[in-house]
């Protein structure tokens, strides 16, 4: 039981918001907000000179080692910046399902490039009518004699623009009928694939995708073709940590940045932070800040148990840091007064990333739901 | 960094756990299983602190000097959940955790020796005279004068809300020894002997049916000067030490899951027509599960600060007001979960020596009247409103 930063960990976190708020301004969301990739190239390739891209991978492939702790803190700081390069897509999720369910073959040719910076990933996997049931996918993938046919529809595919590669789930199918959930690597300028782009939400882009006969070999399989479902699900638990710990550096920004304007804002003739309901509101803020620390720091700390712990504690952390992400959110542009709705402050952009998260892989009253229901109903103790 | 406890403290778990189910009785644990008042009856709570006296167990938080076990803070949330989960009783924690730390920190040699292992043993039992009719959130206003007299103090005022005065045989109280311009200067901290002549304790009756708390009146009654508590005007000091103790000492997420879990199995029974299947309820179910998993993390981190040495601050504002809320959701849903069974009222006390069967099943005796009793969560201690104004001025510097 230590839930104190090591001296590494303390390194990486000082460095990771120094980088963050020398780096990322208003100005600069403005500038890759009409940046084709939605982020910055160049931004990218430092994160490859500093080690981030490197650093949950496994050190046999060209990584570093390090889990999903080391990720909440440089998540963290992200947010606190509101940064929009695809870390999420295609080191934490992209690496992670090809670290967790592909060949050696594939590690070896991916994961470096990962690493170095020279390759984007997208996780193609959402379906409209699935909502937010990850088992629930109606692509389908047909064994052909030289690999596999894919078709399909995916929403709200994050940064596949940029990808190289994107990963695509789908049904295997052959004239048997179908088969288990499968996951297939789809490069980004395979024929028969359209691309819808739009800018997303509280900065970065998406895509929504269209796979129509889109033809791929036999390596583009990832993994030894059984269920990828518990894969997916482990991979996005691990996903939901990183972003908790995104939001837990939103909220605290967009605290420190209300709190201080509670004290310089005057009407009638005081500062607004000397009304006891401000004063309240601000505490209620404060303690949803730590609370949602405290559940993200919580999510990352679980994500190695056996899936069932690691669920629920991802779920409860997705539920409980939504929670507490639209009162914090909310309140600061309340608190804010009319300035708050406007776009002349940074509030707005903050308030937006917060929604985008709260909505992401899943609202609070789902992952209440699939809490519950992974936990049997009954409350454990 | 790792949330999960060392062997040896998984060992000191299962020593722990081995320890109660030798040494609590099924008799006790149903007892307090019935009990809907914030505190348990001396009748069962002494005799838990016996039990666990006997073990070397009776003071976890002292240091080793006093009868303390010497544990590390692991061990304490430990036992403490250890306890939670085996429903033992509440022990007086007037005495084990407030008033013996502010004696161990602040009494006299002779004080510590005569009264430290008192406590630890259950001899005596220890309430609390801070509030009074006019002085509540407002507690450094309070008027109840101590008068120097040769040796003694004569004492003149009232306190309220005294849990369990009708049950004490020792009083700490904060009393005024001076009127200085900044009234928190004239207080001193003071040990009553609550036989003392003069004394009169008038029964308060709560909406629960409960009586828990008191109204103590002070007629003339001659304390000695020996029986003060560090140096006089210094009260105010000492009590709010006993106050962070008071918020902060609370392992509170096992107790709660605890209580959860009570109208978890209710919720699943037959009794309730499954009331589970409600979606409403089922919901609530998981979000309160969810903020027993924050507070029960935000009390993990708390330790772990106190493992390294840190002060953990202003947090213990936070968990005494989750704490209390997350129990008043908690007994809330309670009351919706049994429905009807909700309109049976049981006036008899304690709930555990009625002579026959109630009319509804006994487990739900407690329900209405814990949601009843639990309103006062959010004001004892320090009310919610006045733990946003401390974390507005300590987390936020405003």
């Amino acid at each position: 039981m230590d839930l104190t930063l090591s001296d590494e960990q303390r390194l990486l976190r000082e460095s990771a918001e120094r980088f963050v708020s020398e780096t990322y301004n208003a100005d600069h969301r403005r500038r890759v907000a009409n940046d084709p990739l939605g982020f910055s190239a160049e931004i990218w390739k430092q994160f490859a000179e500093l080690g981030w891209l490197a650093l949950p991978i496994a050190e046999d492939h060209g990584g570093l080692g390090g889990g999903a702790v080391e990720i909440g803190i440089l998540m963290e700081a992200f947010g606190q910046g509101l940064v929009s390069e695809p870390y999420l897509s295609t080191v934490v999720i992209g690496a992670g399902l090809i670290g967790a369910c592909g060949s050696e073959a594939q590690k070896q040719a991916l994961l470096p490039k990962v690493a170095d910076g020279s390759l984007y990933l997208a996780f193609a996997h959402s379906e409209r009518v699935a909502r937010f049931n990850l088992a629930e996918v109606s692509t389908t993938a047909w064994k052909t004699p030289n690999g596999w046919r894919i078709d399909g529809r995916k929403t709200a595919v994050l940064d596949g623009n940029a990808a190289g590669q994107i990963i695509v789930s789908a049904q295997v199918a052959d004239d048997n009928g179908v088969g288990d959930l499968c996951l297939f690597l789809v490069p980004a300028e395979a024929a028969g694939l359209t691309k819808r782009d739009f800018p997303r939400l509280g900065g970065g882009r998406a895509c929504n995708l269209e796979l129509r006969g889109v033809h791929v070999g036999a390596d583009a399989l990832l993994g030894d073709g059984s269920d990828a479902l518990p894969v997916i699900e482990a991979v996005v638990d691990r996903a939901m940590a990183a972003l908790g710990a995104e939001a837990v550096g939103i909220m605290q920004t967009l605290l420190d940045q209300t709190l201080e304007y509670t004290k310089i804002r005057k009407q009638f003739g005081r500062p607004l932070s000397a009304n006891q309901v401000i004063r309240h509101r601000l505490a209620d803020m404060a303690m949803n800040c730590d609370e949602a620390r405290s559940m993200a720091l919580r999510a990352a700390l679980m994500i190695d148990a056996e899936p069932v712990a690691r669920g629920r504690a991802a779920s409860g952390a997705k539920a409980k840091i939504g929670k507490c992400a639209r009162f914090v959110a909310e309140q600061s542009v309340q608190l804010h007064g009319a300035m708050g709705v406007t776009e002349e402050l940074d509030i707005g952009s903050y308030f937006k990333r917060l929604l985008a998260f709260d909505t992401l892989f899943g609202g609070s009253a789902h992952h209440y739901r699939r809490h519950a229901a992974l936990g049997g109903r009954t409350v454990q103790s | 960094m790792d949330l999960t406890f060392s062997a040896e403290e998984r060992a000191f778990e299962r020593e722990v756990r081995d320890f109660i189910a030798q040494n609590l009785p099924a008799e006790m644990k149903h007892a307090q299983s019935l009990t809907p008042s914030v505190f348990s009856d001396p009748d069962i709570g002494i005799a838990w602190q016996k039990a666990l006296h006997a073990k070397g167990w009776g003071a976890p938080g002292w240091p080793v000097e006093h009868g303390g076990p010497d544990w590390t803070p692991a061990q304490r949330w430990i036992f403490e959940a250890e306890c939670a989960r085996a429903g033992a009783p509440n022990v007086n924690v007037m005495g084990v955790k407030m008033v013996g730390p502010v004696i161990i920190g602040f009494g006299s040699p002779a004080q510590q020796n005569f009264y430290l292992p008192r406590i630890r043993s259950g001899e005596d039992y220890w309430c609390q005279g801070y509030s009074e009719p006019g002085s509540g959130s407002d507690l450094a206003s309070l008027k109840t004068r101590a008068v120097r007299d040769g040796d003694d103090y004569v004492i003149n005022g009232t306190k309220i809300w005294t849990t369990h005065a009708h049950h004490a045989n020792r009083m700490f109280a904060l009393v005024r020894t001076n009127e200085t311009e900044r009234q928190q200067d004239g207080i001193s901290f003071i040990l009553i002997d609550m036989k003392s002549p003069g004394i009169t304790t008038r029964p308060i009756l709560t909406i629960g049916g409960d009586h828990e708390v008191n109204q103590v009146f002070f007629d003339d009654v001659r304390v000695p000067v020996a029986n003060r508590v560090g140096e006089e005007g210094k009260g105010w000091t000492y009590g709010k030490y006993l106050l962070e103790f008071e918020r902060g000492s609370g392992i509170a997420s096992a107790k709660l899951r605890e209580a959860l879990k009570t109208v978890s199995d209710l919720a699943e029974s037959d009794a309730t027509g499954r009331a589970i299947d409600d979606p409403d309820i089922s919901m609530r179910m998981s979000e309160i599960e969810v903020d027993i998993d924050t507070l029960e993390m935000t009390e993990l981190r708390v330790l772990s600060a106190l493992q390294t040495g840190q002060n953990p601050g202003a947090v213990s504002s936070l968990l005494k007001l989750r704490n209390s809320e997350i129990r008043q959701a908690v007994t809330r849903l309670g009351v919706d979960v049994i429905g009807h069974d909700g309109l049976y009222v049981e006036p008899m006390r304690p709930f555990y020596k009625l002579n026959e069967a109630p009319g509804i099943p006994e487990e739900m005796l407690p329900v209405v009247p814990e949601y009843l009793n639990s309103r006062a969560y959010t004001i004892f201690g320090g009310s919610s409103e006045i733990q946003r104004d401390i974390i507005a001025k300590m987390v936020l510097g405003l």
